[in-house]
C-alpha cells in the first residue's frame, strides 16, 4: 500500500517506515520562534540546560510586536537580542531591512523546503507546507524541550486529500477557496490531520497562493498542510535554500486517506467569513451593505507582493471610504511595493502603510479595534476580541474583497470591479 | 489518581483567544497573572469565581486557534483539576499534556453533565462519575501517562537529561 506525504516525510525523519497512528521521535530540521522566543528561553534555562542543542537550526523572527509599542514589548525584544548573542543564533531576524512576518521569512528566505520537518511556536507554521515542507505548530514549553534535547515526538497523522480542478473566475482567488473549504469542513473537520492539496491547478498557482491555502489549514484543525513541490519551488529556493537536507517528497498515488474532497475552482465565489468563527462562511454578495469602520490588508495569510498588487489595482485612482491599513509581509515585499509604485498608489488612495509585521491581527499594535467597530481583514482569524475590543466584529476576505469594500465603506463583492 | 470538582460547562469550538486573550500574550507575566486573565473574554463569572479543584466540561474542539500555551497555563494557575471535552484541538491537547493538565475525551458524558454539578474522574479505572451515572473513557497511552504522572514535559525532560548525565543532579 502506498504512503501519504506525512507518512513518507516523518518516516524519512525517523529513519524507518511508518504509518498513520505511529508515534515517532525525530530531530526537526528547523525550529522557528517569534517574540515567544523570550519565554522559550526562560523555560529552557529553567530546565537547567546551558547551550541549545544546535543553534544553526533555530530561527527567530521578531514580527508580532514590532516596532515595540510598549516598554514590556521592548524588554521582550531586548531579552531575545541577548539570547541570540549568547547562543550564537545566526538565523535571527530583528526589526530591520531583512525581516518581516515569520512564515513569510521562512518561505522567502529558503528555510521551508521540500521534505523538511519544521516546527514553530505559532499555529500558522503550517503555511510553510506551500514549499513542500512538513511544518506544524507547537507550544512554548515544548519548544524549550526541543532546544534542550534536539528531539520531538510526533504522531503520524491521518491525511485528508483535497483535489482541486479548473481555474478561478475574475475577482476570485485562493483566499476565497480556502474560506469555502473551511466553511464546508468546519473548524474541527480536519483535526489532527495532514492536508494534501492535489490537482494540476496547484502547478498554476503561485507560491503566494499556496501559502494562503496552507496557512488556513489550522482553522480546520489540521496538523499541517502541503502542496506538491514543483519547479516553482525549485526556482524559489535557487541560491537560497538554508538546508541541504531537502528532497522532493510527495504522496503515492495509492495512499490511504481518511477523507477526500473535490473542488472546482470555477465554482468558487468571493467569500467572507463572518464573526466570530472562521467557518462562518458567506458569499461576499450576501453581505453587501454591511458597513465597515476599518479595512486591513496584512498578516501571514495575505500581505505578499501579489496581494498588494491586487489591492493597488482595485484602489488605483480612487479614495478609500474608511481607514485602511496595510502591513506588507516583509521588508523585501515592502521594498518591491515601493519599486513597483504600489505604495504610491495605496498612499494616493488614502491607505495607511504600516511597517511589516502582524500586530493588528492579534490586537497588539497598529490597528486595534474599539467597541462596536467592524473590520474587514485579509487575515486568518475573526475570533471575538482578537483585534481589540471584545465588542468589535471581524470579517475575513480576500485582498480583492477587502480593497473593494474599503472603497465602498461596506462589504461588497469584488466581481463588480471586473464586470464590463 | 481521582480528580473531583465543580463543573464549569461550555459549548463547542471555544478558541484560545477567549480562553487567554492575545493582548497579554507577548509579555512575560507570571503564572498567577495569567490565571487572573483566564476566560476573560468568554465567561466573566468564571474569571471572578472559577478556581481550585474545579473541572471544565466542554463540547467539541476546545482550544482551537493559537499555539499559545498560556491558554492552558492560565487554567492550571487557577487550579483547574482537569478538562473533560467531546474533543480538543491538536495543539491545545498537546499543550495540556506537556503542562501536565489532565484531559479526558468523552463525548458521551458531556451532554449529561450540568453546569455547577460535582463530578469525579477516576483515572485508575477510567470512569467519570456524575449525577447521571458512570461513564467510561479511553485511558491515556503509556507514554502520555508518563508525562502526566511526572507533572508534565519539563520535569520529564529534566529527568531524562539527568539520566543521560547531561544535567547536574
Amino acid at each position: 500500500m502506498g504512503k501519504t506525504f506525512a507518512e513518507k516525510v516523518l518516516g524519512r525523519a525517523a529513519g524507518k517506515s511508518v504509518s498513520a497512528g505511529d508515534v515517532v521521535t525525530i530531530q526537526p530540521d528547523f525550529c522557528m520562534c517569534h517574540e515567544n522566543a523570550a519565554s522559550v528561553y526562560k523555560t529552557f534555562q529553567e530546565i537547567g540546560t546551558k547551550k541549545i542543542w544546535d543553534s544553526s537550526r533555530i530561527v527567530i523572527i521578531l514580527d508580532h510586536t514590532v516596532p515595540a509599542s510598549t516598554e514590556a514589548y521592548a524588554n521582550i525584544h531586548r531579552i531575545i537580542r541577548k539570547l541570540a548573542v549568547e547562543q550564537g543564533i545566526e538565523h535571527f531576524y530583528d526589526l530591520n531591512h531583512c525581516g518581516g512576518i515569520c512564515h513569510q521569512i521562512m518561505c522567502q528566505e529558503g528555510y521551508a523546503a521540500p521534505g523538511l520537518v519544521i516546527i514553530g511556536t505559532d499555529s500558522h507554521t503550517c503555511t510553510q507546507g506551500a514549499m513542500g515542507a512538513f511544518a506544524t505548530g507547537i507550544g512554548r514549553s515544548e519548544m524549550a524541550a526541543v532546544w534542550a534535547t534536539g528531539q520531538i515526538w510526533l504522531k503520524v497523522p491521518e491525511s485528508m486529500k483535497i483535489i482541486l480542478k479548473g481555474s478561478f473566475q475574475p475577482g476570485v482567488c485562493a483566499k476565497d477557496l480556502i474560506l469555502k473549504i473551511i466553511g464546508d469542513v468546519k473548524s474541527d473537520g480536519a483535526d489532527y490531520m495532514s492536508i494534501e492539496f492535489h490537482g494540476d491547478c496547484i502547478e498554476g498557482m503561485s507560491i503566494s497562493e499556496r501559502m494562503t491555502l496552507c496557512n488556513m489549514a489550522v482553522e480546520m484543525g489540521a496538523k499541517n498542510a502541503v502542496c506538491r513541490p514543483d519547479e516553482r519551488v525549485d526556482i524559489s529556493l535557487q541560491g537560497r535554500a538554508k538546508s541541504s537536507n531537502y528532497q522532493k517528497i510527495w504522496a503515492d498515488s495509492d495512499a490511504q486517506y481518511a477523507a477526500e474532497l473535490f473542488y472546482s475552482l470555477d465554482e468558487i465565489e468571493p467569500a467572507v467569513s463572518k464573526p466570530h468563527r472562521v467557518d462562518n462562511y458567506a458569499k461576499a454578495s450576501q453581505l453587501a451593505g454591511t458597513k465597515i469602520d476599518q479595512a486591513f490588508i496584512g498578516t501571514c495569510t495575505n500581505a505578499r507582493i501579489e496581494d498588494l498588487r491586487i489591492a493597488a489595482d482595485i484602489l488605483k485612482g480612487h479614495r478609500v471610504a474608511v481607514r485602511t491599513i496595510v502591513n506588507p509581509a516583509s521588508y523585501k515585499v515592502y521594498r518591491q511595493a515601493v519599486e513597483e509604485g504600489i505604495v504610491q498608489t495605496l498612499l494616493d488612495a488614502g491607505c495607511t502603510i504600516n511597517h511589516p509585521g502582524c500586530g493588528p491581527c492579534i490586537g497588539v499594535s497598529g490597528g486595534v479595534l474599539g467597541d462596536d467597530e467592524v473590520c474587514i481583514s485579509t487575515g486568518n482569524r475573526n475570533f471575538r476580541g482578537r483585534m481589540g475590543s471584545r465588542n468589535s466584529f471581524i470579517y475575513l476576505g480576500s485582498p480583492m474583497t477587502v480593497a473593494y469594500s474599503a472603497l465602498c465603506g461596506e462589504i461588497r463583492d469584488p466581481r463588480e470591479v471586473f464586470v464590463g | 489518581m481521582i480528580i473531583s470538582g465543580r463543573v464549569w460547562k461550555y459549548g463547542d469550538d471555544v478558541n484560545t483567544d477567549v480562553i487567554y486573550p492575545g493582548r497579554y500574550t507577548y509579555t512575560l507575566i507570571t503564572e498567577q497573572e495569567m490565571g487572573n486573565h483566564a476566560l476573560e473574554d468568554l465567561d466573566p463569572i468564571f474569571n471572578r469565581e472559577g478556581g481550585k479543584g474545579d473541572i471544565i466540561v466542554a463540547g467539541k474542539n476546545w482550544g482551537c486557534g493559537s499555539a499559545r500555551e498560556q491558554a492552558v497555563k492560565c487554567l492550571k494557575a487557577r487550579g483547574i483539576g482537569a478538562i473533560i471535552a467531546k474533543g480538543f484541538s491538536r495543539i491545545y491537547y498537546r499543550n495540556c499534556l506537556n503542562e501536565g493538565l489532565p484531559t479526558v475525551v468523552c463525548p458521551e458524558v458531556v451532554d449529561c453533565i450540568v453546569n455547577g454539578e460535582e463530578v469525579s474522574i477516576d483515572f485508575g479505572s477510567s470512569v467519570i462519575r456524575t449525577s447521571k451515572g458512570e461513564f467510561p473513557f479511553t485511558p491515556y497511552p503509556d507514554y502520555v501517562r508518563g508525562l502526566i504522572e511526572n507533572g508534565g514535559l519539563l520535569p520529564y525532560v529534566k529527568k531524562m537529561l539527568r539520566e543521560q548525565g547531561k544535567l547536574e543532579t
